[in-house]
């Protein structure tokens, strides 16, 4: 698979870790009444689609960069990259 | 019909003209007492434990496909007992006691070759970590022999025990392990469920549950619903994408993982090895093909192929401990989808809904498991209390801190 970064362009995706789907970027309030449950959840359980899916990519042999990969299960075709914290910020994370 | 030898000689001589098919090929009924969706290995096996062992009637195993077409049909046919924690080890063992008995139990030849299976030790930490693994398999009544370098050469000459890399100090050996002829596994289970009156319906995809106020009453399928006391759910790495007709989220991902074969070799590996320095591990059919495999492509996939860097890699492997092999032709690759689970352990369970079971989150050691995941299976469909081997396996022990982390690597489920 071809990974075309957002600064980098092109790259090999032998070059990134997989790091699971792209819902882990939402962690769950710590002070929430329920958050054993919400930490279990958020720890362990998976959509886990087959068909199109957001998934955090890191560019362990690259820029260190985390992405955020809409690609698709049973294809494998990459529709969307994007960086995560582009991601995050736009959900409200890291104000 | 009853398979033997005296069977063989007499269709020999009569013109092959008695055999039959070794199963029915039966129109679904509208009620089961049990539903089994999966006719994979472990589906098979489930159905044949519960009529056979169990004493159930009225089940059937329903297939999308063709029986055996999925992951049993896909490994890479190695069986062995070589856990370390108590959740997986009597499991694991109880699994290795039934192949040896497999044969003889529904008469069908299934090729099982207890060739033995040799982990290769390269530095002295993992000579400690290996003696552990030994000591905990023998504690579980299974067999573990620490061999020495020197045995080992006596065993395979043309391994390079003193490389600068990655010497080999030594190997932990279990010599009941070995591999099975993989499809005969599915097709004997299916032959011997068919024989106890289980019909086996392929073809059926099964597109829902109807589920009614918390209780399963039956699935959806292309050949219209089936009504079911209870469904047992095997389906390996699509168990996402069924239990999610159920509204259930899974511990678990999908992940790709290869599988190769080189061209016919003569004879030149007599067991199962494995090499400790990196992922890869060989054994070699009777046909004469090497079969080996490495590492999980990482990203979640349904694909049923993988990508070229992990070729790349398991190939690295397997030249840094077999160079000769080198010199041998890759005959076929494929890829299997496997249930990926959060521990890198699986489950045998109940779910929140009445009269739905769910057996799945195998990783890549699901061939090994076969018999004692059917029987398991059977045990909890047939009992509603889990087997012995198979307490440890339930869906609530990754809320309840109870995992069962054989490499110790977390919640990370490319990893296990």
């Amino acid at each position: 698979m071809i990974i075309d970064h957002p600064l980098l362009g092109p790259r090999d995706s032998a070059e990134f870790t997989y790091m699971g789907d792209a819902r882990l970027i939402d962690r769950p309030d710590p002070d929430a009444g329920t958050a054993a449950q919400d930490f279990y959840e958020y720890g362990y359980l998976r959509d886990n689609p087959a068909g199109w899916h957001d998934e955090l990519w890191f560019h362990e042999a690259g820029d260190r960069s985390w992405l955020v990969i809409t690609r698709n299960t049973l294809t494998h075709e990459i529709s969307k990259v994007q960086l995560a914290r582009d991601v995050a910020r736009s959900r409200g994370r890291s104000k | 019909m009853r398979y033997s030898g005296f069977k063989v000689i007499k269709e020999a001589l009569t013109g092959h003209k008695g055999w039959t098919p070794a199963w029915r090929d039966p129109a679904p009924q509208a009620h089961y007492d049990i539903v089994i969706i999966g006719g994979g290995g472990h589906g098979l096996a489930t159905a044949y434990y519960l009529a056979k062992q169990y004493q159930q009637k009225r089940i059937a195993v329903l297939e999308k496909g063709w029986i055996g077409g999925g992951n049993v049909g896909r490994n890479t046919t190695i069986i062995r007992s070589n856990y370390l924690l108590d959740g997986n080890e009597p499991f694991y063992e109880f699994s290795l006691k039934l192949w040896e008995g497999l044969e003889q139990d529904f008469n069908y030849n299934a090729m099982i070759s207890q060739r033995g299976i040799l982990n290769l030790i390269h530095s002295d930490a993992q000579r400690d970590a290996f003696i552990r693994r030994g000591n905990a398999m023998i504690l579980n009544g299974a067999d573990a022999e620490m061999l020495t370098t020197e045995q080992i050469k006596a065993r395979y000459p043309f391994l390079n025990t003193d490389d600068a890399r990655f010497p080999i100090k030594g190997g932990l050996a279990q010599h009941r392990g070995g591999t099975v002829r993989h499809d005969a596994v599915a097709w004997g289970y299916a032959r011997g469920a068919d024989g106890h009156g289980v019909d086996i319906i392929q073809n059926c995809e099964v597109t829902g549950f109807r589920i009614e106020n918390g209780k399963c009453l039956g699935v959806e399928t292309s050949k219209g619903f089936i009504g079911a006391g209870k469904v047992g759910c095997a389906v390996a790495g699509s168990s996402s994408r069924l239990m999610s007709k159920a509204d259930m989220r899974l511990p678990m991902e999908s992940h790709v993982l290869q599988a190769f074969v080189s061209e016919g070799l003569k004879p030149v590996l007599p067991g199962v090895v494995t090499f400790g320095a990196g992922h890869f591990y060989c054994s070699q059919s009777d046909k004469g093909g090497l079969v080996f495999g490495g590492d999980l492509d990482g990203y979640n996939s349904y694909a049923q192929r993988g990508n070229l860097p992990v070729v790349e890699d398991v190939c690295e492997g397997g030249m840094a401990i077999f160079p000769a092999f080198g010199r041998a032709r890759l005959l076929r690759m494929w890829g299997g989808i496997m249930d990926m689970s959060m521990d890198g352990s699986p489950i045998i369970d109940r779910t929140h809904i009445d009269g739905l079971y769910f057996n799945g989150g195998w990783c890549y050691g699901g061939f090994k498991a076969t018999p004692a995941s059917g029987f398991c299976f059977a045990h909890l469909l047939a009992t509603d209390a889990p087997h012995p081997t198979a307490t440890a396996y339930r869906f609530d022990r990754f809320e309840k801190g109870l995992m069962i982390d054989e490499k110790g690597m977390g919640n990370q489920p490319n990893l296990h």
